[in-house]
């Protein structure tokens, strides 16, 4: 069953056709690759699925529902997380707050003024957000100011965050952008181990192939707005047209 | 790495409990530096609950009000309203004050928060000149214009109006169920005021609400918006309603403190609510420590209390204060801290404030807290060095 169906998505910025007419869909449980050279569209086909931008045709449908014209905590609560390409945190907080505050927005919804009771006292969110941070390895930094970790370790914050609030679908933008070889790996580990438990749908765009190849179910190459190829990681390492949209623009830089 | 632990039920509950018996005993401890009088007394308690009230939103959010003492001056007019219609009852008064600051901070916060930064503050203050000038001419009916709104003797005051009237018709004093609040106690030359022990219990009460949204998991929220409002939109969080809610929660802060200045003095008047006053409040809340409990009370107190001190000061108590100074250096010294003190002490203030902002961005909580760390950390310095001792022995 699709968890997330795009259908003849199109966006133009000015004279620049962004997106043309893209189709994908999205597997329920699987882990889906959106790759393509720089400029072709990816980050502008994400922002489309978390409500920062709206196509100028098209549908994108998350469960049976329009995530078009919606605001992005409407998006969230529907069961959508997303892991920015620089980490998103909240640096002034400790490690635990950060993991708190997504645990009470799933708790409480996108607004409530809950404030009488202490947020030590909530034994429950409490035991949720720490639960989230063992399986995270950040547990022991618990009470670290956020601001005070190492990017990978951020990173991880991140994806722990996002797991708080046990989302339907994991919206990944470039996980090991800028990251150490070993981080990198230790991300791919992070992102296998934590997949498969809880059965979370990831979308995962990339530069790094070696990534890519390691945690993909499934590919889509987009080139130049639009979807050049969508298959199986083993056909699109041999697919000519993939070669031919990354070569050409190796070609040209 | 930096830590970061919040304070714990059992410090928050010994942090209260000092805080009320240092407020309640305030008489005391104030005679001895020489701040001890009702007036000042009540000016640090009321002000206390104003930069208390701003520091939810400024502090937590960090969404910068410049138009707060709008909010302080509608809690007046409201107060002085309630005793004229209704009687000279304070808890009415303040009751009606914090409901009418809090509709006009929600239609005021509404459209203010559709910006942020810079922006957000010009608005409030447009805002707050708006109803200043509202309240200094346009509507004069309602506020008195620049005369200010008092209470007089011929006012309806359903519910006192008819015992009073015959007692003392012009010049009526807020009563708590026949309880004089401008009636003061002396003993041992201490000041013992009512409207001081009515306006501190508010003080308590308030600083306690203000403690549990600290600690809440809504102002949790409320942090994480001034941390990164882009991370908790995509977290699911609707921040505008946070913003708003904190944007009312302050002026209603402000609205009861208005009400409270009404106390001693039944009388509102405009320039409660110029830009001077919305711009003290900020000073307040940044002097003693944005984001902490007890710094903006700390910052009012202090603030309150040096204008109170440098304004009434001129040659002659410079004279005495300089007096070791031999006598032909003594004239320049002074005449040159005459010019920070009398009509002038706003420079003082100024620098005072500009070595903060520098040297103590965190305000005289974070400057405690550094003295407390560099203490604790020479204690374990000599501890070490006794053990290097004992093991030398």
């Amino acid at each position: 069953m699709a968890i997330l169906e795009v259908r003849n998505v199109n966006k133009r910025f000015g004279g620049l056709q962004a997106l043309n007419d893209v189709n994908l869909s999205v597997e329920q449980g699987s882990v889906h690759a959106i790759i393509g050279p720089n400029g072709a569209g990816k980050s502008t086909l994400l922002n489309c699925f978390v409500g920062r931008l709206t196509p100028d045709t098209g549908s994108v449908m998350f469960n049976g529902k329009s995530l078009l014209g919606i605001m992005p905590h409407e998006i969230n609560q529907a069961g959508v997380s997303r892991v920015f390409q620089t980490p998103e945190i909240f640096t002034d907080l400790s490690i635990l707050d950060n993991v708190m505050i997504p645990t009470f927005a799933h708790r409480d919804g996108a607004f409530k003024v809950n404030w009488w009771p202490r947020v030590d006292r909530e034994a429950g969110t409490q035991d949720h957000a720490m639960s989230v941070l063992e399986e995270i390895g950040l547990a022991d930094k618990k009470d670290v100011i956020a601001s005070s970790l190492s990017r990978g370790d951020k990173r991880r914050l991140e994806m722990a965050m996002c797991l708080a609030q046990d989302p339907k679908l994991l919206l990944l933008d470039e996980p090991t952008a800028g990251m150490s070889r070993a981080d990198t790996n230790a991300t791919i580990e992070l992102l296998q181990r934590i997949g498969k438990s809880r059965g979370i749908t990831k979308i995962i765009i990339e530069h790094d192939m070696h990534v890519v190849f390691s945690l993909a179910d499934k590919i889509a190459v987009l080139a130049q707005g639009t979807v050049i190829a969508e298959d199986l990681p083993e056909n699109i390492k041999t697919d000519p047209r993939v070669k031919e949209a990354y070569l050409g623009e190796e070609a040209e830089a | 790495m930096k830590i970061l632990t919040n304070p714990s039920a059992g410090v928050d509950t010994t942090m209260m409990l000092v805080f009320v018996v240092a407020v309640l005993t305030m008489p005391f401890w104030l005679t001895l530096i020489g701040a001890g009088y009702p007036d000042l007394m009540q000016k640090f308690v009321i002000f206390g609950l104003f930069a208390t009230g701003f520091n939810i939103l400024f502090g937590l959010t960090g969404y910068l009000s410049f138009g707060h003492a709008a909010f302080l001056g509608i809690g007046s007019y409201t107060a002085v309203w309630s005793f004229k219609l209704l009687g000279m009852n304070p808890i009415p008064a303040a009751i009606f004050a914090v409901a009418v600051s809090g509709v006009f901070a929600l239609v005021i916060g509404f459209i203010s928060l559709r910006r942020s930064g810079i922006y957000f503050s010009i608005l409030t203050l447009a805002f707050a000149q708006m109803c200043y000038a509202l309240a200094y001419s346009v509507l004069t009916p309602i506020t008195n214009g620049e005369t200010g709104l008092r209470v007089i003797g011929d006012d309806p005051r359903i519910l006192d109006g008819i015992i009073t009237s015959g007692v003392n018709p012009s010049t009526p004093t807020v009563n708590l169920f026949g309880l004089d609040l401008t009636q003061t106690w002396v003993w041992n030359g201490y000041y013992f005021n009512a409207g001081f022990y009515f306006c501190a219990i508010i003080l308590i009460i308030g600083s306690y609400i203000a403690m549990r949204i600290f600690r809440s998991p809504f102002g949790l929220m409320l942090k994480a918006v001034k941390t990164n409002q882009n991370r908790l939109n995509y977290t699911g969080v609707n921040t505008k309603p946070y913003t708003l809610a904190a944007f009312v929660i302050s002026g209603m802060y402000a609205g009861l403190a208005g009400a409270l200045l009404c106390i001693t003095d039944p009388l509102a008047g405009a320039e409660r609510m110029q830009w001077t006053a919305s711009g003290e409040v900020v000073l307040m809340v940044i002097l003693g420590g944005m984001g902490t409990l007890m710094g903006p009370m700390l910052g009012a107190g202090i603030i309150k209390f040096a204008e109170q001190k440098f304004s009434t000061w001129g040659k002659t108590e410079l004279h005495e204060f300089f007096a070791f100074i031999p006598d032909g250096i003594r004239d320049t010294v002074v005449s040159v801290a005459s010019l920070f003190v009398g009509s002038g002490w706003h420079l003082t203030l100024g620098l005072v404030f500009m070595l903060i902002v520098i040297y103590l961005p965190g305000g005289i909580v974070e400057g405690g807290r550094r003295i407390l760390m560099w203490a604790s950390g020479s204690n374990r310095r000599n501890r070490k060095l006794q053990a290097a001792a004992q093991a030398a022995e």
